[in-house]
């Protein structure tokens, strides 16, 4: 191996540990606001990816009846709770949120698709389709168990990740798809080509990573997200409504998991299962950094894509078996040292 | 009075016994139309619609499990069709690992499988296991031709982290020495993977003539186009599994000049009137596109159409021995496959002998290469 090579590699490892390290924020940020470990987090990326995808070729895709019904459904339950409370009060906002946003994001896509508009205004497009189903998904398979217990919301997780993917394949078909990239351009950096998709990659997150930093310190919002996943009952007693918190947590979710597939769209092939597996790394990024921390979880992706990068050279074979083993040593880490008794259950 | 009723059961019985001389003929199926092989799995699917109901001048009857691209499942699904719905003849899977089962199942339980996969089917294990598509040796021989006539010494490979990789690994590996090459790279990647950089840089360190890539449908396109990004000059070899619309339009200009055998029925048009299999492809490939869309053509759903070819000339023969739903039928049945001759389907021309189950031969493949956004025959 020498240096051309370690720096073709490291570059790799960079643009996918970058991606790995948005998933793993958003991992975490679920998961310390609702307890939820968001198995389908990966789903947000295959759905964007390969909406846009269609939407380059003027298709209409799919997502948007993912979008409807799941409005319906959501407003269904919500103005179900409603009547039962008679807060008739409630109901214009429901159906603003749940049926008027996603009716008319879907006739749009479904105006705009075949005129094949330019690249930013499809980007903007497949986001408008794939960020509101997070507070969607939120709404109709979490809300209702907020309470239950971290594994009964796991079992939850799974489901939702089965039923999203069986959706994946209906519209997308069992074919990969991969869009056109942002820009064309390569510079020549030292011994190292670097691509400008791999600098919007990088860049992007690192802008992406430093906004939710910004919305953490400065928001209220944010702050009400921070103090939730400190102290959930601490926060509920000051006031902070813990549906609010959920519906923010997946909504900026749905809205990370979407950019990231925006983002390597152009650089790679994406299938309608695709986004779990890339998913499932940032949550290994994320265990690296002990599940507790912003930072560290985005050091432990950053890792996570290094090594994956490094081991696809000496051994790619068992790449995958070397990414996944990482997490061993660090479970058992995690669990010799936590002493303190899992917030687990409501009081 | 009494004639009367005499009459209404002479009826009766000439009924019953006309329903039990036609028996219908089963034909149990399980395939992968989701999970991880869905993109092959839909289009052997697609196939049956257009599969005769008639074969032999028996009724025939379907029954299509769906085993979600999972071997467990599909062992399971050819157990319960057997024991279950008692079919005559089993079909299936997408996926070595998924055909393995049945083919574990069929042997045990005596019942005739038509496996759609590409698996060696060598020893007395296989007696029961017939295998519709070309065995990947004699697909990869028309590359190692190729490979020889241009005078290629040295291979890399890269391929699935899977049991397509392997096959196709071993298939390349194994014409090497005949043909004067060596394999010098043995690398994997997974079709979900981001990013094959670390194996496409092992192989430039090699620096192989000539590079193939042992993936299948798009998932053929990843290491390609990241070949030609790093500016590799060589020769790019793809294999049957890759032949399809959707990988050039995922590969866009970079996978142009891409070379891969297929079988014949891909590039039908192109054909010399004098190819055994022209009319049956062309015949096949017309009906398929007018249903599932103009470009829809791919090899797989042929091996469905062959599959149920081969059944429909063996059917006569075992009929003069068993009826359909017995045992002795599955055995008939079996015993006529090994000796059907000359079954033109949309691949080739099968000639089983109880020695050889695929009974192909050199007319079942043809080399194709990527021109102008379009699979064109290689002359």
């Amino acid at each position: 191996m020498n240096t051309d090579i370690f720096l073709w590699l490291a570059q790799d490892g960079v643009i996918n540990g970058a991606i790995y390290a948005l998933l793993a924020l958003a991992l975490l940020l679920v998961f310390s606001v609702t307890r939820v470990i968001f198995v389908p987090q990966g789903e947000f990326i295959t759905f964007a990816a390969l909406s846009l995808a269609l939407l380059e070729s003027g298709q209409t895709p799919g997502t948007l009846y993912i979008l409807v019904f799941g409005g319906i459904a959501a407003a269904g339950l919500d103005a179900f709770a409603a009547l039962r409370e008679r807060a008739w009060r409630r109901l214009p906002r429901i159906a603003a949120l749940y049926l008027v946003l996603p009716f008319a994001v879907a006739a749009l896509v479904a105006w705009a698709a075949p005129q094949k508009f330019a690249q930013w205004v499809q980007v903007l497009l497949a986001l408008a389709m794939v960020v509101p189903l997070g507070p969607i998904i939120y709404r109709i398979a979490y809300q209702p168990l907020a309470g239950a217990s971290i594994l009964v919301l796991f079992i939850v997780s799974m489901a939702v990740h089965y039923i999203l993917t069986g959706l994946s394949l209906v519209f997308f078909g069992g074919e990969g798809l991969r869009s056109r990239p942002f820009s064309e351009a390569k510079f020549k950096l030292g011994v190292v080509e670097v691509s400008a998709q791999s600098i919007w990659v990088v860049a992007a997150s690192a802008v992406l990573i430093l906004l939710l930093w910004l919305l953490f310190e400065r928001s209220i919002y944010g702050k009400a997200l921070r103090a939730t996943s400190m102290n959930r009952v601490g926060a509920r007693l000051v006031g902070i409504p813990s549906v609010l918190t959920g519906h923010l947590s997946f909504l900026l979710a749905a809205f990370i998991g979407a950019v990231s597939g925006i983002l390597i769209a152009p650089i790679t092939t994406l299938y309608y299962d695709t986004g779990f597996l890339i998913g499932l790394k940032g949550f290994v990024g994320a265990i690296l950094g002990g599940m507790g921390s912003y930072p560290l979880a985005a050091l432990g992706s950053v890792a996570v894509g290094l090594i994956e990068s490094f081991s696809s050279f000496w051994a790619s074979a068992f790449k995958e078996a070397i990414v996944f083993t990482l997490i061993i040593p660090m479970l058992v880490w995690l669990s010799l040292r936590s002493h303190r008794v899992e917030e687990d259950e409501e009081p | 009075m009494n004639r009367k009723l005499t009459l209404a059961l002479l009826a009766a019985a000439t009924a019953l016994g006309a329903a039990t001389a036609h028996a219908d003929i089963t034909v149990g199926v399980t395939l992968g139309a989701t999970g991880p092989g869905a993109s092959l799995g839909i289009h052997y699917k697609n196939a049956f619609q257009l599969m005769p109901q008639t074969l032999g001048g028996q009724r025939v009857k379907y029954i299509i499990l769906e085993d979600g691209s999972d071997a467990t499942n599909a062992g399971k699904n050819a157990r319960k069709l057997i024991t279950e719905d008692k079919v005559d003849v089993i079909m299936g899977s997408n996926g070595v690992p998924s055909s393995l089962q049945i083919s574990q199942v069929a042997t045990e339980t005596h019942t005739p499988f038509l496996c759609l996969t590409p698996i060696a089917v060598k020893d007395d294990a296989y007696k029961w296991t017939f295998s519709v598509p070309q065995p990947t040796e004699l697909m990869m021989g028309a590359v190692a031709e190729h490979l020889k006539a241009n005078g290629v010494k040295t291979v890399g490979f890269i391929g699935f982290s899977d049991g397509w990789g392997d096959l196709m690994y071993k298939a390349t590996d194994f014409h090497a020495a005949s043909h004067g090459y060596k394999v010098v790279t043995n690398e994997r990647y997974a079709r979900a993977d981001t990013s094959v950089t670390g194996q496409v840089l092992k192989i430039m360190a090699a620096n192989p003539d000539a590079v193939v890539v042992g993936g299948s449908g798009t998932g053929g396109a990843l290491p390609h186009l990241a070949l030609v990004e790093r500016g590799y000059k060589g020769r790019i070899y793809h294999n049957h599994g890759t032949v399809n619309a959707e990988f050039i339009r995922v590969g866009g200009k970079s996978v142009e000049d891409a070379i891969a055998p297929t079988g014949p029925l891909i590039v039908p048009e192109e054909l010399p009137a004098s190819h055994a299999t022209k009319k049956v492809a062309l015949a096949f490939t017309q009906r398929y596109e007018a249903t599932f869309g103009a470009g829809s053509r791919n090899a797989f759903a042929g091996y469905t159409h062959d599959a149920v070819m081969l059944l429909g000339a063996a059917i006569p023969a075992a009929m003069k021995k068993a009826k359909p739903g017995t045992p002795a039928f599955r055995e008939a049945l079996r015993d006529a496959l090994e000796h059907v001759k000359n079954v033109v389907g949309t691949h080739g021309v099968y000639n089983p002998t109880p020695a050889n189950h695929s009974g192909l031969d050199d007319r079942a493949r043809v080399l194709v290469q990527v021109k102008d956004g379009k699979w064109r025959l290689m002359k």
